[in-house]
C-alpha cells in the first residue's frame, strides 16, 4: 500500500485516533492524541472522517517520506516544518509528490503536532482503536512509537480544496494555563485550608511529565485519607500522594489506582496542559459540573462553527 | 450506596468502604443492570474493589440525567444475590525455581514452603478488579498465614505468567513488566492476549482456583522457563 516511510522518528511520535473506549474492563487505557483540539482541527482542514489516524509528534524531530501523490495538514505546536526543505505552514492543506521530504522540526511554542494526511492513515484497530499506547504495545504500528524505516500505510489522494485557519482562530501556546477542576471523588478529605492551598497557588510542570500523567510541584496539599481502595480513574483526575504534590493523570493513565483525589480537570484543559513544557506554570480554578458541561457544549460549537478559509 | 462526581463526564458509584464478596457481587449486578438499560450512553465502566467508574458520553447525555438513570438502574440490586461468576482454574508450577519469593513467604508465616503451595490452592478467589496493565485481576482475598507486604524494591522484570501475592491479594502477571509482588510460581496461562477472544480468561466478578502442576506440564502447557 502507499504511504510515508520514515526517515526520522523523532523523540515520541505515535499514531493515533481519537482514543479507545469500551475497553477499560479489559484494563486497557484510553489513548489517543493529548490534545484532541490540536487533532480535531487536522482532521478537519482535510475533511476527514473525525476519527480518523493521524500522528501525534511529541516535541519533533521527525523526517518521513512520501511515496504517493497526497495533501497533508500540520496542526498543534509551532514548529519548523519543511517540504523537501522549503519551510510552509501550519493549520493548512498542503499537497505532497512521490519522492517528497517531510519535516517536522523540534517545536517552539507548545510540545505537541498532530500530521494529519487525505482519508487518515490506514492502521487495523485493536479493540476498537489505532491508538499507540506503548505501555500496553497495544495499537499503531506492533504497538510501538515510529521507528526509522517503518511504512505508515495511507491510501493517498491529492485534495481539490485546500483550507487553512485564520490566525486568530487558532489555539495559542504558552507558558502558563489556568485549569479548570471539576470537584469530585475525595475532595471532602481534604479540608477547608487545604483545598484552598491548592486552588489558589501556582504550580509548576516538573520533568517528570509523559502521557501517563503530569507530576507538578508547588505548595503542598494534604487529605485526611488514611488507605483507601484502589477504584476506577477518568482522564484529568488530580491525584495527590503521600508527599502533596499533584499528578494529572491523561491518556495513557492506568485505569484503576488508589491514591486520593481532589477533582479532574476538564478534557479541554488536559489538551491545553499536554502543551505546556516542564518549568510551565499552571493554576487550578474550581468550576461546577454544570460550567464543565457547558465549556464542553461551547467549544464544541465554536469548533464547528469557526469557518475554514479556502487557499 | 453513595454516587459523586469523578470528572467532566464521569462519576463513580461507592457501595461501601471496606470489600467483601458480597459487595464485589453487588457490583457486578450493578455493571449488568447498567451495560443493559444505559447502553445509549456509558463509554466506559471500570469496576473495582468497592467502587464502579461510569464514563458516559458527553454529546449523549448529562451529568443529572446519568445520575437520575443510575439511581434506577441500581435500585432493587441490593437484595441482588450476585451472580456467582464461572469459576476458572489456573495451572500453576510453583517451586524455587518459578516462585523466588516462595522460602520469603514461608519464613514470614513459620511455615514450610510446601505449605504455603497448599495453602493458595485451598480456596476460591474472586476477581476483584482489573487493572495496572492489561489483563492484570486482582484475586482476593488470600489466607493471611500466606500475605506478604510488596517487596521494598520492586523488581525490573517480572516474567509473563508469574503468580504473585501481595497483601491479601494474588495475580498472576498478564505480562513481562516491572513489579513489586512476591513471586511463588508461574502459570502458563495466558492472562492476555488480543489476537484471541475473549482476550482474557476471567472477567471481574468471576472465581478463580489454582492448581499446582509439575515442571513438565507447565512446559508442555506451553509455559517458559
Amino acid at each position: 500500500m502507499s504511504g510515508f516511510v520514515v526517515r526520522q522518528p523523532g523523540l515520541l511520535s505515535l499514531l493515533h485516533d481519537r482514543g479507545r473506549y469500551g475497553a477499560h474492563d479489559l484494563g486497557l487505557t484510553t489513548g489517543g492524541p493529548l490534545d484532541f483540539i490540536a487533532f480535531d482541527w487536522a482532521n478537519r482542514l482535510l475533511g476527514n472522517d473525525p476519527n480518523a489516524t493521524c500522528l501525534e509528534v511529541s516535541f519533533g524531530g521527525l523526517t518521513l517520506e512520501a511515496d504517493t501523490a497526497t495533501s497533508v495538514v500540520v496542526t498543534g505546536a509551532e514548529a519548523p516544518c519543511k517540504l523537501n526543505g522549503a519551510e510552509f505552514p501550519q493549520w493548512q492543506t498542503v499537497d505532497l509528490a512521490p519522492g517528497d521530504r517531510l519535516e517536522i522540526g523540534f517545536a517552539i511554542r507548545g510540545t505537541r503536532t498532530y500530521l494529519a494526511v487525505s482519508g487518515g492513515f490506514d492502521i487495523a484497530p485493536s479493540f476498537g482503536s489505532s491508538s499507540t499506547v506503548v505501555r500496553e504495545k497495544i495499537g499503531g504500528l506492533c504497538g510501538d512509537k515510529l521507528q526509522a524505516q517503518d511504512h505508515l500505510p495511507c491510501s493517498g489522494g491529492v485534495q481539490s480544496t485546500h483550507y487553512r485557519l485564520d490566525a486568530g482562530d487558532r489555539p495559542r501556546y504558552g507558558d502558563f494555563a489556568r485549569l479548570r477542576v471539576v470537584p469530585g471523588y475525595q475532595q471532602d478529605a481534604f479540608d477547608a485550608v487545604q483545598q484552598w492551598r491548592f486552588f489558589s497557588s501556582e504550580y509548576r510542570l516538573t520533568e517528570r511529565c509523559d502521557r501517563m500523567g503530569f507530576r507538578l510541584e508547588g505548595e503542598s496539599v494534604h487529605s485526611q485519607m488514611v488507605g483507601m481502595l484502589s477504584e476506577g480513574i477518568c482522564l484529568g483526575a488530580i491525584q495527590i500522594p503521600a508527599d502533596g504534590q499533584p499528578i494529572v493523570l491523561m491518556n495513557d493513565r492506568q485505569t484503576i489506582g488508589g491514591y486520593p483525589k481532589i477533582g479532574s480537570v476538564i478534557a479541554q484543559d488536559t489538551a491545553r496542559l499536554s502543551q505546556l513544557s516542564p518549568g510551565a506554570a499552571v493554576r487550578f480554578d474550581a468550576i461546577s459540573i454544570e460550567q464543565a458541561h457547558n465549556i464542553h457544549c461551547l467549544e464544541r460549537a465554536r469548533f464547528e462553527r469557526t469557518r475554514m478559509q479556502p487557499c | 450506596m453513595r454516587i459523586e462526581i469523578a470528572g467532566q463526564n464521569a462519576l463513580i458509584v461507592y457501595f461501601a468502604d471496606r470489600t467483601d464478596s458480597a459487595v464485589s457481587a453487588q457490583i457486578q449486578a450493578a455493571v449488568a443492570s447498567i451495560r443493559d438499560s444505559m447502553r445509549d450512553c456509558i463509554v466506559d465502566l471500570v469496576p473495582s474493589y468497592a467502587s464502579l467508574l461510569v464514563i458516559f458520553d458527553l454529546d449523549r447525555s448529562d451529568y443529572f440525567a446519568v445520575r437520575r438513570r443510575l439511581h434506577a438502574a441500581l435500585t432493587g440490586l441490593d437484595s441482588v444475590d450476585g451472580a456467582a461468576g464461572e469459576l476458572i482454574t489456573l495451572p500453576v508450577y510453583y517451586g524455587a525455581e518459578s516462585g523466588p519469593d516462595l522460602e520469603l513467604i514461608a519464613e514470614r508465616g513459620g511455615i514450610s514452603a510446601a505449605d504455603v503451595i497448599e495453602i493458595h490452592q485451598q480456596q476460591e478467589y474472586r476477581v476483584y478488579a482489573i487493572g495496572f496493565a492489561p489483563g492484570f485481576a486482582y484475586l482476593g482475598e488470600v489466607d493471611e498465614r500466606i500475605a506478604a507486604p510488596r517487596l521494598a524494591t520492586p523488581r525490573q522484570k517480572v516474567p509473563r505468567g508469574a503468580v504473585a501475592i501481595a497483601d491479601r491479594q494474588t495475580a498472576v502477571y498478564p505480562s513481562i513488566s516491572p513489579g513489586g509482588w512476591n513471586l511463588i510460581g508461574l502459570c502458563p496461562t495466558r492472562m492476555f492476549d488480543p489476537a484471541r477472544t475473549p482476550s482474557m480468561p476471567v472477567k471481574v466478578g468471576d472465581r478463580v482456583r489454582f492448581e499446582a502442576i509439575s515442571r513438565d506440564d507447565y512446559i508442555s502447557l506451553g509455559g517458559e522457563l
